[in-house]
């Protein structure tokens, strides 16, 4: 036997002991995730409400209510009804001053990516900004930069009355793809498409 | 073996990234950034210490066939714990990390040390061989982002040192393996040169 090993090893292997050695730290192990779990449960939810709510005041003109509580779910298809995406109206005075679309893109270059799209009631972008986002750092994740030319070219445009092709210049569209990204870019098209479809459901609601 | 000595011999000796060549996956796909790789080497450093520390701890009651079993759940109980743990208190770390934490479970470095450390030495020599080995897998992703970083994107810590684009390659997977490779060679001249 190789030195060294033997010293420590005096537990011989029975059934019995294996049994109860194993029962007993997968026990202490999931019992000690429980209790972390049930104390850091209400700091996540607060995290991701402050996050939800972050990405919804930088994407809607000034409000006074408070938009994460006005919630309506909007399916983009109707043919699936089943799959919907979260609108936030915001309002100030009672008047419905704009819509944060969260929307998901299933599209992106590392894995799916949620932006929230802010839009007044005509359906014009106001801002648009990024929730979550897996995308390569220096490439697809200048989506994140929110100065970038890229975001900048959303805003201000009518995503509804056909004035624009959302998709990029390469695919024939009207939007400048970040340069090496456009598997981000073209995603991000998508994510805008959806919400799109979201705001025309809203308004025939 | 000196308590100092324990810590250095993670950091140099027994580098894991730049000499024992361990958990490379971690390595190659967090350190598109300084701050990714540092995150990924903090958070492996934490698992590995209380791992380590339990793990002495427990040893000598564990029956020899159903040690690594145990083992391995001791390490994905401290992983859960650490990822409840960020995406409570640092979400905007956990934003970047999070695919990547529950790697951890699998990194040969922790239920290396588990077993080839930890279960024959005491808990305070466990604490800080779990210390020098953090440490070391640390610094080595730290060091490995910032070059990377620097080259793909010309800035340091996402702060820009040069207002123009990098070369991209170096953010991709091929310039892990180019960085990785020349840092490891770097490393181990400059040791070599020591003894």
């Amino acid at each position: 036997m190789r030195r060294g090993r033997t010293v420590n090893m005096a537990k011989k292997s029975s059934l019995l002991n294996m049994a109860l050695v194993l029962t007993l730290v997968c026990l202490f192990a999931s019992a000690a995730v429980a209790v972390v779990y049930s104390i850091t449960k209400e700091p996540i939810q607060k995290a991701n409400i402050e996050k939800i709510n972050k990405a919804i005041e930088a994407v809607v003109p000034e409000f006074d209510n408070n938009p994460s509580e006005e919630i309506i779910s909007v399916a983009p298809n109707a043919s699936e009804p089943d799959k919907t995406n979260k609108v936030y109206i915001a309002k100030k005075d009672s008047q419905i001053v704009g819509y944060a679309i969260e929307s998901t893109t299933t599209k992106g270059f590392g894995g799916p990516f949620t932006i929230m799209v802010g839009l007044t009631p005509d359906g014009t972008i106001y801002n648009t900004s990024v929730i979550s986002h897996a995308e390569t750092p220096g490439l697809g994740a200048k989506i994140t930069d929110n100065s970038s030319l890229f975001i900048q070219q959303w805003n201000g445009k009518n995503i509804v009355n056909g004035s624009l092709k959302i998709a990029v210049k390469k695919d024939g569209g009207d939007i400048d793809a970040i340069t090496a990204s456009t598997i981000t870019s073209r995603a991000y098209c998508d994510a805008i498409e959806i919400a799109a479809s979201v705001f025309e459901n809203i308004s025939n609601q | 073996m000196s308590k100092l000595k324990i810590i250095l011999n993670g950091i140099i000796k027994e580098n894991p990234t730049f000499v024992l060549i361990l958990g490379m996956c971690p390595t190659l796909a967090t350190t598109t950034s300084a701050i990714n790789g540092m995150g990924m080497g903090f958070a492996t450093m934490v698992v590995l210490i209380c791992s380590n520390m339990v793990i002495s701890l427990l040893a000598p009651l564990i029956p020899n066939k159903v040690r690594i079993p145990s083992y391995i759940v001791v390490i994905a109980a401290f992983v859960t714990l650490v990822q409840f743990l960020m995406q409570a208190f640092v979400p905007s770390l956990y934003e970047t990390l999070g695919i990547f934490i529950p790697l951890i479970v699998v990194n040969c470095i922790v239920l290396g040390r588990a077993e080839a450390f930890a279960s024959k030495h005491n808990i305070l020599e466990s604490a800080l061989d779990g210390i020098g080995i953090g440490l070391g897998f640390t610094i080595a992703l730290t060091l490995i982002g910032l070059v990377r970083e620097f080259l793909g994107n010309l800035s340091l810590f996402d702060y820009k040192i040069f207002d123009s684009d990098g070369m991209l390659l170096f953010v991709l997977a091929p310039g892990a393996f180019i960085v990785l490779g020349y840092l490891m060679l770097l490393f181990n001249k400059l040791k070599e040169g020591k003894n």
